[in-house]
């Protein structure tokens, strides 16, 4: 009898599989839903404001977008990995709290904050504290100088306009390895330790090449303001043929695949989730952490996970531009998409070692990274003639 | 210290161990004065994701890289040996399903056998049958475990529930057939507890055919993927006269390129009538007898089993009562009696010395293959790294509750 079950839910699996699909678009319309109607009202109030106060209105809507991506941004990937690895694993995956266990992560949520507030006895107790504050202050500060859209008018949608928004975007990430070094050894815990060092080396290596590829971009684009490297993707074949990553075919795909790859890195995901390697260090540099401040690294990780897709679709793929025009849901559709595929690998491929992590950062991607800068370096050189 | 004599080995009696050849301070274990600079000692369990149980393991690391490992055992000792002295012939069955838990069938297969053999009674043909049908079904099992937990140690997670979705079929059929789903305690004493119920082979037979392309599925999810070959192939390698040195067997051994399988070399229970062929590794990637040969050996293997099943459902005798042999009373003339087969881990045999016309035996002694795998550990581990260390207990496949017993 339990087989029988098991076969006709065997059966059902198959048009399961799409409700993934419509549920991440479902999700990302909740997401995207804060920021889009910050510009809607911000558009059809430009026209009220006296111009003193555009700057204001327009950080005022920034901010409001922001949080609306940050507050649903973890909830929502948290649910979508969970729903992304059960389909890959032919279950259901969560579906009792709300309509397919939508609401299963407020569930999570809760019980995280009712959990007692631990912290071991021969722990560093401010490092131990620190480390997870740290993790999301990092992960949250960076989506300051993400802009989704531009108004009608040419004011930036993001908390900040930076005219050097990538170089902030390096500088901020880099504090993550800090995080997960301090977490790994306050927690005063051999495993931890092992996980911190592992991380602090993984990231640190990943950064050079994530820096050279933005580099890669600021070369061709010829600044270091998202939205004016946005800007300069606009138009083309169908809308997308000026996006960046089909410019100079192949070198910027294989800037934009070596980027994602970077992007992984740096997020700690699978294949190159060693700092945090289940098997091995039972759960790395959070094994001894545990409520809200556990839940803290989870946030940060899916902070991550959404910031490094996005700066791949403003910098590659176009950002909000694209065939039906300039909108923010392209933006986050493009996002959300990376971030699926981040998914989809972390529950297919199996992890590398900490010596394979290494040898692939320092003997493969640093040297293509530099190899393609180089030739666009030279291009746009002869181009602008000398 | 001589730890053959230690672990009864020689079937001497295990109480001198304890008493006089274990030094009191536990001198086994790394001390702390013996590091080098830059050297710590990292202790892996017993309470660890990948030990697979509760097995301990010390290591000397020295950063990533592992000086040397010390693996402690004995968490899951539940006395089997000692147990078997004291409760009749049949009353140790249900106690031989404990030892190797994924494994079941296999240990109460052997040790039935075993004590058939000192009565000197044999079983039907219909028995055999079934017999050979429930060891292999089991063989697939385990071997599903070990692959999905295998994956999941190299941090592939897919793979891990496929196997167990298709082990938990294994189980429903042995479920319907014994009543339990782990520990079923059906191999008796001269028979089976159960025949076959209605309906029961067929099903058996619908599940080989829609085992085998998920096999096929999760084989090229995994086996041949490039970053489960790099971390696998050229790690923990035994070379085939080191497998010899230390006695392995089953896929182990194979592993490292010895064609050598019980079932078909001391052939039992009509196995030489079958058409299947004895895996041994290759050496595709990397040196012959790597993580990578001795995994793979256990997913072909598994191929093999699906054919013997095949066979052994195609000829299974349409009557007989399995209950037909099984004698009223167990009451040997003494004497006594070792037998081997090849369970999923390897060669297990029971050792059994019976007292003339006492219903309980005097002594039994079961030859573990993961215990004697163990003793290679240290051997195969010095100089890798952390993470392999956990992909080198993995490709043993070794099982606690076998080693510890």
């Amino acid at each position: 009898m339990i087989t029988r079950f098991r076969q006709v839910e065997m059966r059902l699996m198959g048009p399961l599989t799409a409700i993934p699909i419509v549920l991440a678009v479902a999700v990302l319309g909740t997401i995207a839903a804060l920021p889009v109607l910050a510009m809607v009202i911000s558009e059809l109030t430009q026209d009220f404001i006296p111009p003193g106060l555009q700057h204001l209105v327009t950080v005022a809507v920034g901010c409001a977008g922001f949080i609306g991506i940050l507050a649903l941004n973890p909830i929502y990937a948290i649910w979508l990995e969970r729903k992304v690895a059960a389909h890959v694993q032919d279950r259901l995956g969560p579906m009792r709290v709300g309509w397919h266990g939508l609401l299963q992560s407020f569930a999570d949520g809760i019980k995280l904050l009712f959990k007692e507030d631990l912290v071991p006895k021969n722990a560093d107790p401010v490092l131990f504290r620190a480390a997870p504050m740290l993790a999301i202050v990092s992960a949250f500060a960076a989506f300051a100088i993400v802009p989704w859209g531009v108004r009608s008018d040419g004011a930036v949608l993001a908390v900040a306009d930076l005219n050097i928004g990538v170089l902030y975007f390096v500088a901020i990430t880099s504090l993550g390895a800090l995080s997960v070094l301090m977490a790994g050894w306050g927690s005063n815990n051999k495993y931890a330790l092992y996980g911190g060092m592992r991380a602090a080396a993984q990231m640190v290596s990943y950064e050079i090449p994530t820096a050279i590829l933005v580099l890669l971009v600021v070369a061709q684009v010829g600044t270091l303001s998202i939205p004016e490297i946005v800007a300069a993707q606009e138009g083309g074949f169908l809308g997308i043929g000026d996006w960046l990553i089909f410019q100079m075919f192949p070198l910027n795909l294989i800037g934009f695949v070596l980027f994602f790859i970077c992007g992984l890195a740096e997020t700690n995901r699978t294949p190159f989730d060693i700092p945090e390697a289940e098997s091995e260090l039972v759960a790395g540099f959070h094994t001894e952490y545990s409520g809200m401040r556990f839940a803290f690294f989870f946030l940060a990780e899916y902070g991550n996970m959404l910031l490094v897709s996005m700066l791949a679709a403003l910098m590659f793929l176009g950002g909000w531009v694209g065939p039906f025009g300039s909108n923010p849901l392209l933006l986050f559709v493009k996002g959300f998409g990376l971030v699926v595929v981040q998914m989809w690998l972390r529950w297919t491929l199996p992890r590398l070692r900490v010596d394979q992590l290494m040898a692939v950062c320092w003997k493969y991607v640093i040297p293509i990274s530099f190899f393609l800068l180089l030739v666009v370096a030279g291009v746009r050189g002869v181009g602008a003639g000398w | 210290m001589d730890r053959k004599a230690a672990t009864g080995q020689d079937g001497g009696p295990l109480v001198t161990l304890y008493d006089e050849q274990l030094p009191p301070d536990n001198s086994y274990a790394f001390s702390p004065e013996e590091l080098e600079e830059d050297e710590m000692i990292l202790n892996m369990g017993p309470q660890h994701p990948s030990t697979h149980g509760v097995l301990r393991v010390e290591l000397k690391t020295d950063g990533e890289i592992v000086k040397d490992a010390r693996p402690h055992i004995g968490y899951l000792h539940r006395n089997f040996e000692k147990h078997a002295e004291n409760i009749d012939y049949q009353g140790v069955i249900p106690f031989t399903d404990r030892m190797d838990y994924v494994g079941s069938m296999g240990n109460s297969l052997t040790y039935a056998m075993t004590v058939e053999k000192l009565l000197g009674i044999g079983v039907g043909e219909r028995v055999a049958g079934i017999r050979v049908i429930t060891a292999e079904l089991q063989r697939i099992a385990s071997h599903l475990l070990a692959m999905g937990t295998y994956g999941m140690d190299i941090g592939a997670f897919t793979p891990f529930l496929l196997c167990f979705q298709q082990r938990e079929r294994v189980l429903d059929l042995f479920e319907w057939l014994s009543g339990a789903r782990l520990l079923y305690n059906y191999n008796w004493v001269g028979g089976v507890s159960h025949d076959l119920p209605d309906g029961w082979t067929d099903r058996c037979t619908r599940f080989l055919d829609e085992f085998v392309p998920v096999l096929d599925e999760v084989d090229s999810l995994l086996s041949h993927n490039r970053i489960f070959i790099r971390r696998t192939a050229d790690v923990g390698v035994i070379p085939p006269p080191m497998a010899v040195d230390y006695a392995l067997s089953g896929p182990n051994l194979r592993g490292s390129g010895h064609d050598w399988d019980l079932r078909r070399d001391d052939p039992y229970l009509g196995y030489e009538g079958y058409d299947f062929d004895v895996i041994t590794g290759t050496g595709e990637h990397g040196p012959i007898g790597s993580c990578w040969d001795r995994y793979f050996v256990r997913v072909r293997e598994m191929y093999e089993s699906v054919k013997i099943v095949r066979q052994a459902l195609a000829r299974l005798p349409a009557e007989g009562d399995v209950h037909e042999n099984v004698p009223r009373f167990v009451r040997p003339k003494g004497g006594e009696a070792y037998l081997r087969t090849e369970a999923p881990r390897g060669e297990l045999g029971f050792y059994i010395v019976a007292e003339p016309k006492k219903p309980i035996p005097y002594r039994v002694k079961g030859r573990s293959p993961c215990f004697v795998a163990m003793g290679l550990f240290h051997e195969i581990t010095r100089g890798e790294m952390i993470a392999d260390i956990i992909a080198i207990i993995g490709s043993l496949d070794i099982v606690l509750g076998e080693i510890d017993r």
